[in-house]
């Protein structure tokens, strides 16, 4: 990476994110991921003869409702246009997509790296099918004896969110991809889980060197699907070109393919292979018009994004940094903002859902909507402490009890006897016998040693299994020895 | 009995039904005959379906048999162009790519005939994907012209018109992306219809250009093609081009009157290339209407010329994308080859005729990246100063009228050995489909003893108006009623 210190980078992304609709962009199949080859298609998605398609409504509800998260203009007048080209998991050899009138224009997000914010623009988003997928018995197409196609997928409605070649630093890319990820999780227009494919990333990276305004010339890396993926491509393809560049060579205009066990790109094909995708408007399908009711009847669905919440939180008295931790996933957030229903301590919850809850679903890999402690009963958990039936330190142990058995935190401290000691007649009769057992202890306090009494709440704690009331017991054993 | 049945029109046959005088079955029977009797000359048909139009004819008896009220199509024997989707039997599209297709969907046509009790006969010739005007570029069969064998039927459509012109069928369903149902109505003397764009669905019919095609039917009176597009007509919410209006029950259109409708004659229609006895066959035609008290008058729709080249730009454009679809993978022909681009390759080599690979040619350069703006966008500019011409005229005229072709049928190899006077050949038609309004072809007299038709085109969703001036014009004329003679065999009502 030395090498590349005296270049700078610019880098701009296509995010390809499946929108979860219920049925496919132009027919009535199920989207549902995996199920057996081939059984989630019909006709339409199948290119059969004579199939015409049907815009789905809902999918465009879903990219309007990205395009407002995103900032986007929604165009009041858009088209489907056919982009051409034959490849077996194509099932009419053209992709229904948009070319020219997209849905989605220019908007963008702010990213945060080290305090400083930064505007990421987004040209454009755009509404298209997913194509099938290939499944091959060798390794790659042409290594292959034999391939079948399953076109489960063909149909799966996809928004391509490009953005502006605005990123200087694979830090900022990064920051960009989790930014745009959290809000389309927000939204719920995808559930972005990128281990089943539902988001892809295609790189466009040049290098230029610093102080100049001209842009250089780039690559396209497509089809990479992690995070991960993106960063090792793009500091193996910053590296490449820095080493053509310093070579006194020029870069090559291409597009390029990630391998991810070798860990390079590889070319796939140059500008002069490029295809000529004959894009023109798609005759099967009227333009979409979206009028401003339209669009405001979506803008009402939108949920509270990330930075509103964030703020929020912060206004309640989290720390910017809490703040951004609860609100990372939108599923964190409602738990938190649902507990706050029944518990208005903010600062204190944050605490217990950063600490202990967060733990206690790590380790046992569990997501927190399957948490078996719901919102509520945290809430009254804290709710025991605050009332002084739990301590704090039981409080914990209770946590855990509440997680492996769902069960209510009262339920448990009733079963098992957990409340805490307060009352003052049982206490006294506790505190008398500890300072008849240790009269060295109570003679040492009388004599000045303020140390002492830290000893006599220990004893008196340990006699109750750490169930007294420590404020009490300190309150109580004072009076006692004055 | 039977072989009277069969030259009577679908109105005709609806009564003999409903009064017992004959049965579904025998109607059907007598259609099977005629098809064995007279389609190894013809060649209208390219799948017949005789045991399951006969089970089809049994079940609308039983109904006739317990005095059920029959809809006005119930157990008529009709054919469908074999590029329209029909579930469980073979559509083909006329192409060695689909010769073995047997879709497992209906197209809402078919859906929409069978619901209204029809029989189908069977699946009727055409040029490969619809692509051609004289039958001559189906990969299976040579259609020929009833009234003369020698000549080709017209196309797209040419076994859909035949079947009717000869009897093979009470009715059928064409397909029009430029002139494919009225020409060759014209050229067999039967009335075809092209309706509105949007008016009848299209879901099933399997694409030639997706925004010029349109289904309509062919058959042997006016009234007869009021009742079919009755029935296939109206909004399809499957296909996204069909237009959700206000269906009217088109017979009720038929009247023998046009008085003071305003009748245009676009002189730009008898250019160069129409055949002067052509000419004067519609010269008499409008002479009759407007004895009939119709005004007439000539108009002008300027941008005529510019029809054919923006035709072909369009439709082979929007054709290279909706063939792409065969390549072997899914169904269809498959040619073996070493790899996948090779089979894609083969398959389109060998399954594609020399017209269909000449329009995919050309339409893919069309669209290609720095022609597309020179040919494809023009052309689409072009589409919408014609669209302005009509525009134009309908706010003076209510019908235009114009020979539907400019020459009567011709021989077989006479123009297929060149393809652009061929598509010369379509001037009359083609500017209606890119407007898309309606035209309607009705049979006008004969040259040398050949049929002409006379075409009226009229405002979108009117194909009212269509009708009322077709059906007068029919009813003060006998060109109908005459009838090819086939085999020596003499079944005109009328004479020669």
């Amino acid at each position: 990476m030395v090498v590349a210190n005296q270049f700078e980078m610019v880098c701009g992304l296509e995010v390809h994110v499946e929108l979860q609709t219920k049925t496919k962009i132009f027919c009535g199949c199920t989207t549902e991921f995996g199920g057996e080859q081939n059984t989630h298609v019909c006709p339409v998605c199948l290119g059969m003869p004579g199939a015409l398609p049907v815009l789905n409504r809902e999918v465009v509800n879903f990219a309007i409702k990205a395009g407002l998260a995103l900032d986007c203009e929604i165009a009041e007048f858009s088209k489907f246009d056919r982009k051409n080209y034959f490849y077996p998991d194509l099932s009419k050899n053209y992709q229904t997509s948009q070319f020219d009138l997209p849905i989605c224009g220019k908007g963008g997000l702010e990213i945060e790296i080290d305090g400083e914010k930064k505007w990421i623009g987004i040209t454009r988003a755009h509404m298209e099918e997913d194509a099938g997928k290939l499944v091959h018995s060798g390794e790659t197409i042409s290594t292959s004896n034999e391939s079948s196609v399953d076109y489960n997928r063909a149909g799966v409605p996809l928004l391509e969110i490009v953005s502006e070649p605005d990123m200087r630093s694979i830090p900022e890319v990064l920051a960009y991809l989790e930014k745009l990820v959290q809000i389309l999780e927000y939204t719920e227009v995808s559930d972005c889980r990128l281990e089943q494919g539902s988001v892809r990333f295609d790189v466009n990276v040049s290098l230029r060197p610093f102080g100049t305004d001209t842009l250089g010339i780039r690559t396209e890396t497509k089809n990479l699907n992690s995070f991960s993926s993106v960063r090792r491509c793009m500091e193996y393809e910053v590296a490449r070109q820095a080493r053509v560049l310093n070579a006194g060579e020029n870069v090559v205009q291409e597009t390029r393919t990630w391998d991810e066990g070798q860990g390079i790109t590889l070319t796939l094909r140059s500008k002069e292979e490029a295809h000529d995708y004959r894009y023109f408007p798609e005759p099967d399908l009227p333009p979409l018009v979206i009028d401003k009711e339209w669009v405001e009847r979506i803008r009402k669905t939108l949920p509270e994004l990330p930075a509103a919440r964030r703020a929020r939180l912060q206004t309640l008295g989290l720390s910017a940094y809490d703040a951004a931790v609860i609100t990372q996933a939108k599923a964190m957030a409602d738990f938190f903002d649902e507990a706050l229903t029944y518990y208005t301590d903010a600062k204190t919850l944050a605490n217990w859902v950063m600490g202990d809850m967060t733990r206690l679903l790590n380790s046992n890999q569990c997501s927190v909507v399957d948490s078996p402690i719901s919102a509520k009963q945290l809430a009254e958990l804290l709710q025991l402490i605050n009332k002084g039936t739990l301590s704090g330190k039981i409080a914990k142990s209770v946590l855990e009890e509440m997680y492996s058995t769902s069960k209510d935190a009262s339920m448990i401290v009733k079963e098992k006897g957990l409340a805490q000691i307060s009352d003052e007649g049982a206490l006294l009769g506790i505190i008398d016998g500890v300072l008849a057992a240790n009269p060295q202890s109570v003679e040492d306090y009388r004599a000045g040693k303020d140390k002492a009494i830290g000893f006599l709440v220990g004893q008196i704690m340990k006699a109750t299994k750490g169930q007294a009331n420590p404020g009490l017991v300190n309150q109580l054993l004072k009076e006692k020895l004055a | 009995m039977e072989s009277v049945s069969i030259g009577k029109s679908v109105s005709e046959q609806h009564e003999l039904l409903v009064h017992k005088d004959v049965s579904s079955t025998e109607l059907t029977k007598a259609y099977i005959a005629r098809i064995h009797s007279v389609d190894p000359d013809l060649q209208a048909y390219l799948t017949v379906l005789e045991d399951k139009a006969l089970a089809q004819a049994a079940e609308i008896d039983r109904k006739i048999a317990h005095n059920e009220v029959l809809g006005a199509l119930e157990g008529i024997p009709m054919a469908l162009k074999d590029n329209m989707c029909t579930e469980g039997i073979r559509t083909s599209c006329a192409s060695k790519m689909l010769e073995s297709f047997i879709p497992p969907y209906n197209a809402t046509v078919t859906d929409r005939l069978q619901a209204a009790g029809t029989i189908l006969l069977g699946k009727v010739n055409m040029d490969e994907f619809a692509m051609g005007s004289s039958t001559e570029n189906s990969y299976f069969a040579k259609t020929r012209n009833p009234w003369d064998l020698e000549r080709v039927p017209g196309g797209s459509s040419g076994g859909a018109a035949v079947a009717v012109a000869a009897d093979e069928a009470s009715f059928s369903l064409g397909s029009d992306t430029g002139g494919s149902i009225r020409q060759p109505a014209s050229f067999c003397g039967v009335v075809g219809m092209k309706p509105t764009y949007g008016a009848v669905s299209r879901l099933g019919l399997i694409a030639f250009a997706s925004s010029l095609d349109q289904i309509g039917p062919f058959t042997k009176t006016v009234r007869d093609n009021a009742l079919v597009l009755n029935a296939i007509a109206g909004y399809d919410p499957l296909d996204s081009t069909s237009v959700a209006y206000e269906k009217p029950d088109y017979t009720k259109f038929l009247v023998n009157n046009v008085k003071g409708l305003r009748i245009g004659i676009p002189r730009e229609y008898y250019g160069e290339g129409i055949d002067p006895e052509v000419a004067k066959g519609i010269q008499a035609g409008i002479q009759t209407l407007i004895d009939l008290g119709a005004e007439v008058s000539e108009c002008s729709l300027p941008h005529t010329e510019y029809a054919i080249p923006a035709y072909y730009l369009i439709a082979t454009a929007e054709a290279s994308s909706n063939l792409a679809r065969y390549d072997g993978v899914r169904y269809g022909y498959r040619a073996e080859a070493e790899d996948v681009l090779g089979m894609f390759k083969q398959t389109r080599a060998e399954g594609f005729g020399p017209e269909v690979k000449r329009r995919i040619m050309l339409g893919t350069y069309a669209l290609s990246s720095g022609y597309y703006d020179a040919y494809y966008l023009k052309a689409q500019k072009v589409r919408t100063l014609i669209k302005r011409d009509f525009d134009q005229a309908f706010e003076k005229f209510d019908v235009l009228l114009s020979p539907t072709a400019p020459t009567t049928a011709f021989k077989f190899g006479e123009k297929s050995a060149d393809p652009l006077t061929m598509y010369l050949s379509d001037i009359t038609t083609v500017p209606i489909n890119l407007a898309g309004i309606p035209a309607i072809s009705i049979p006008a007299g004969f040259v040398k003893g050949m049929p002409i038709g006379m075409q009226l085109m009229g405002k979108a969703f009117d194909e009212g108006t269509l009708y009322r001036v077709a059906y007068t014009f029919e009813q003060n004329t006998n060109h109908h009623t005459l009838k090819p003679s086939l085999s020596g065999e003499v079944l005109a009502s009328g004479s020669r």
